[in-house]
C-alpha cells in the first residue's frame, strides 16, 4: 500500500535544471486571487534571487503581497504565473503530492502564531515532520530532543503548548522547523507575538542558524527585527520597491548554548545528515 | 506514515474528546447490538422450530388426504376431498412398500372427554400401537394398547399427562374409566411428557385404538393422517417414491393424497424464521446505518474544528492521502470501537432476551461476524467524505482558519 502511494505520488520529479547558484530564484511571479467576480494582485510580478547562505528580511505594510510571497516561497501556495526554482528544482510546476514532499524535506517554516498541535507535548510536534517522512520511531524521538536541546528547551521535553511561555513555543517551532535539516528557513513575522526580550532571543537562534549555513528569509513590518538581516528587500502593492544589503546589522545577544546549536549543525552538515529529494 | 502510527494518532484524537467520541459510537454500538440481538432470537426461532419438527419422529414421512399446494404444516388449506385414505392404504403401505419400517394412522379431533362430574375439551388421538415407535412416544406408565385391543376395537384409552393434571389428579389414573364423548372407556396408561410438537401438545391427548373411534366414537372408515417411519434417513426418498405409486395405483390419481416428508416441513418452516431473521436483522440495519450518518456528522465537523491542525500538518509535508488517511483512520477507529462494543453488548443483550421473554437465542460466529464487518463498512463508507475534504483542504487557507 505504501509502496503504491510512494511510486504513485513520488513520480519522476521534476526537470531538474540547474541555474546559478541561489537557492531561490524567482522570476516574474504572479498571484491573483478571485473573491467573487473580482480579481485581486496580491503579486504583480517579482523576481528576486536569494543566495545560499544569506539572510534576508522581507518588509512591506500590510497588503503589499509580502505573506503571499512568502507563502508561495514556502511551497503552501502556487503562483498563477511566473516561475519559482528552489535549489535548482522548478517547484512552481510541481503537484500537490510532491510540495508537500519540498515542504518537508527542503524547507522550515516558522510561523506568527507558532502553529504547534496544542494536544501534543513539544517533543511530539518537533516530531511531525519526521512522521511524514517516514523515519522510525526510535531515531526520531533523538533527532527531535536534540533539535530541542539545540533551541535550550531539553527540559521542557514534555510540555504541552499551553504549558509554555509564547518564546518558548516559539522556539518549539524553530526545532521543529530545523528537525529536517533543510537548507532554508522561512519565518513569517516570527516575534509578531513576543515581547523585545523573547522576540530578541529568537533572533539570535536565527542570526546563530544562518551562521551555521542556513538560508533565512523572514517576513517582517518591524524595522529593529529587519535589522537582525544582512538584506531587506522591501514590498508594495505587489511589486518589489527596494532591494538593499546592510552594512551594519544588529547582532542579537546570544546566548553561549547557541554557539553549541552552530557546531551541532555543522558537524550534522558534514557528518552528512543530507536532505534528500525522494523519502 | 506508518499504519500502526496512524492508529495510535487516532485513537489520541478519539480519547481526546470523550464525550463526544461515546456518543458517536453509541449509534454504532446499538446499531450492531440491535442486529447481534436479532439475528440470534431469528436464529434462536429457527433452532427451536427445527427441534419441534425433528420431535415428531425420525425418518418421519406424512400421508394425507387431499392436494397441498403449498409446502408447509399441516393445517394449510387442501383441496379435493378429505376421505380417501382407509385401514386399507395403511395394510398397502405397510405391505408393498420395502423401505418403511412402520406404518400408523392417526385420527385425531377435539372432544369432551368427563371423568366423574369434570370434563375437559381435549384432543383424541385414534391410531394403532406402532404409533409409539413411529412418533417416538414413550409410555409412562401402564401400558399402550395392542394389535388386540385395535382388532376388537376395546374401549380403552391412553392418556397423556395433561389430562392426568387437569382430570384424573389425585387418583392413580389407571383403572379409571373416562366417558370419551359418550363412549366408556378404561385408561389402561399413561404417556410420557413430550411438550409441544409441531402445532399439538403432545401431552393433552387422550390415545384410543382406531377402530374404536371409527365404530363407536366418530362413525367413520377413513382415517386422516398416516404416519410413516423410514428404515433410515437414506431410504426417505424410496420410501416417498413407493408410497406414492402405491397409493396412486390403489386411488386411482395423484392428486388424492400428498406424501409429504420430515425435511420438506423442516425446511419450509426454516424458510419461514429465515424469512422473519432477515426481516429482523433488516429493521436492526436501519439503525446501524443511523449510527453511520452520526460517524460522518461527527468526523465533518471534526473536520472543521481541526483545519488548523489539518493546515499545520500539511505545512511540515504532509500529503493530501497523508490527511485523508488519518480522517479515515480515525472514522474506522471509531466504527470498529463501536462494533466490538455492539457486539459484546448483543452477546449479553440477546442472553438476557433469551432469560427474560424465554426465547432461545443462538448468537453464531455469523450473526457476530457479519455487523462487526458492516460496522467496518460504515466506518469506511461514512468516513470517505469528510475525510477527503480534510485531505483536500489548502494549506495557506487551512492555516488562516480561526
Amino acid at each position: 500500500m505504501r509502496r503504491w502511494f510512494r511510486s504513485r505520488f513520488t513520480g519522476p520529479g521534476s526537470a531538474v535544471v540547474r541555474g546559478d547558484l541561489s537557492v531561490i530564484k524567482v522570476d516574474g511571479l504572479k498571484k491573483t486571487y478571485r473573491l467573487g467576480s473580482i480579481e485581486v494582485a496580491a503579486l504583480r510580478g517579482v523576481s528576486l534571487r536569494i543566495g545560499e547562505g544569506e539572510f534576508v528580511a522581507i518588509m512591506g505594510p500590510s497588503g503589499s503581497g509580502k505573506t503571499t510571497f512568502m507563502n508561495i516561497l514556502g511551497c503552501l501556495d502556487q503562483p498563477t504565473e511566473g516561475s519559482y526554482w528552489l535549489d535548482g528544482v522548478l517547484v512552481s510546476e510541481m503537484g500537490d503530492a510532491q510540495l508537500a514532499r519540498v515542504r518537508n524535506q527542503r524547507i522550515g517554516f516558522v510561523f506568527q502564531t507558532f502553529n504547534l498541535l496544542p494536544r501534543l507535548d513539544a517533543v511530539t510536534n518537533v516530531e511531525v515532520p519526521l512522521i511524514y517522512r517516514g523515519v522510525p520511531k526510535r531515531t526520531r524521538r533523538l533527532l527531535a530532543v536534540s533539535a530541542l536541546d539545540t533551541v535550550g528547551l531539553r527540559d521542557r521535553l514534555h510540555h504541552k503548548p499551553a504549558e509554555l511561555s509564547g518564546g518558548q513555543q516559539q522556539r518549539v517551532a524553530i526545532a521543529r522547523s530545523l528537525v529536517t535539516r533543510p537548507k532554508i528557513v522561512l519565518a513569517d513575522e516570527p516575534t509578531g507575538n513576543l515581547d523585545t526580550k523573547s522576540g530578541e532571543e529568537i533572533m539570535a537562534i536565527f542570526q546563530a542558524l544562518n551562521d551555521s549555513g542556513i538560508t533565512v528569509v523572514l517576513v517582517t513590518h518591524d524595522a529593529d527585527i529587519a535589522g537582525h538581516a544582512k538584506r531587506i528587500v522591501r514590498f508594495r502593492d505587489g511589486l518589489i520597491v527596494a532591494d538593499e544589503t546592510l552594512s551594519v546589522r544588529t547582532i542579537a545577544e546570544r546566548d553561549e548554548s547557541l554557539d553549541g546549536l552552530i557546531a551541532e549543525l555543522r558537524a550534522g552538515a558534514s557528518e552528512g545528515v543530507k536532505v534528500e529529494w525522494t523519502r | 506514515m506508518d499504519p500502526l502510527e496512524g492508529i495510535y494518532v487516532a485513537l489520541l484524537s478519539i480519547t481526546s474528546n470523550k464525550m463526544r467520541s461515546g456518543l458517536t459510537m453509541l449509534g454504532v454500538i446499538i446499531g450492531v447490538a440491535a442486529v447481534v440481538i436479532m439475528v440470534a432470537i431469528g436464529e434462536g426461532a429457527n433452532l427451536q422450530v427445527s427441534a419441534q419438527i425433528e420431535r415428531l419422529g425420525s425418518n418421519l414421512l406424512v400421508v394425507m388426504p387431499g392436494r397441498i399446494r403449498e409446502p408447509g404444516v399441516r393445517t394449510m388449506g387442501a383441496f379435493g376431498s378429505m376421505d380417501v385414505l382407509t385401514m386399507a392404504e395403511v395394510e398397502a403401505i405397510r405391505d408393498g412398500c420395502p423401505s418403511v419400517l412402520a406404518v400408523a394412522p392417526e385420527i385425531s379431533r377435539n372432544t369432551t372427554v368427563r371423568y366423574g362430574s369434570s370434563s375437559m375439551q381435549t384432543q383424541i388421538v385414534a391410531t394403532t400401537p406402532e404409533y409409539l415407535p413411529v412418533r417416538a412416544f414413550t409410555v409412562a406408565s401402564g401400558s399402550f394398547f395392542t394389535t388386540e385391543d385395535v382388532l376388537l376395537a376395546r374401549k380403552v384409552a391412553v392418556v397423556g399427562q395433561g389430562v392426568v393434571d387437569e382430570l384424573l389428579s389425585g387418583a392413580d389414573p389407571i383403572g379409571q374409566e373416562i366417558k370419551v364423548g359418550q363412549v366408556r372407556v378404561r385408561v389402561i396408561g399413561v404417556m410420557g411428557a413430550k411438550g409441544q410438537s409441531g402445532m399439538i401438545n403432545v401431552d393433552d391427548a387422550v390415545y384410543i385404538p382406531i377402530t374404536t373411534a371409527q365404530k363407536r366414537i366418530l362413525g367413520t372408515k377413513y382415517v386422516r393422517t398416516i404416519y410413516v417411519q423410514a428404515r433410515d434417513a437414506k431410504s426417505m426418498d424410496a420410501a416417498d417414491d413407493e408410497i406414492t405409486s402405491v397409493l396412486t395405483a390403489r386411488l386411482g390419481s395423484t392428486d388424492a393424497f400428498t406424501v409429504r416428508n420430515q425435511a420438506d416441513i423442516l425446511g419450509a418452516a426454516q424458510d419461514v424464521t429465515r424469512v422473519f431473521t432477515l426481516l429482523l436483522a433488516g429493521i436492526a440495519s436501519v439503525s446501524l446505518l443511523v449510527g453511520g450518518i452520526g460517524v460522518m456528522n461527527i468526523m465533518l465537523v471534526s473536520v472543521t474544528e481541526r483545519t488548523r491542525e489539518i493546515g499545520i500538518r500539511k505545512a511540515v509535508g504532509a500529503r493530501t492521502i497523508d490527511i485523508l488517511l488519518q480522517f479515515l483512520v480515525e472514522s474506522v477507529v471509531l466504527s470498529l470501537l463501536g462494533g466490538a462494543i455492539g457486539i459484546i453488548a448483543g452477546i449479553l443483550g440477546s442472553r438476557i432476551a433469551a432469560r427474560v421473554a424465554g426465547w432461545p437465542a443462538a448468537v453464531s460466529i455469523g450473526s457476530v461476524l457479519l455487523p462487526f464487518c458492516f460496522s467496518l463498512a460504515v466506518g469506511l463508507f461514512f468516513g470517505i467524505y469528510p475525510a477527503s475534504r480534510a485531505g483536500r483542504l489548502n494549506p495557506v487557507e487551512a492555516l488562516r482558519y480561526e
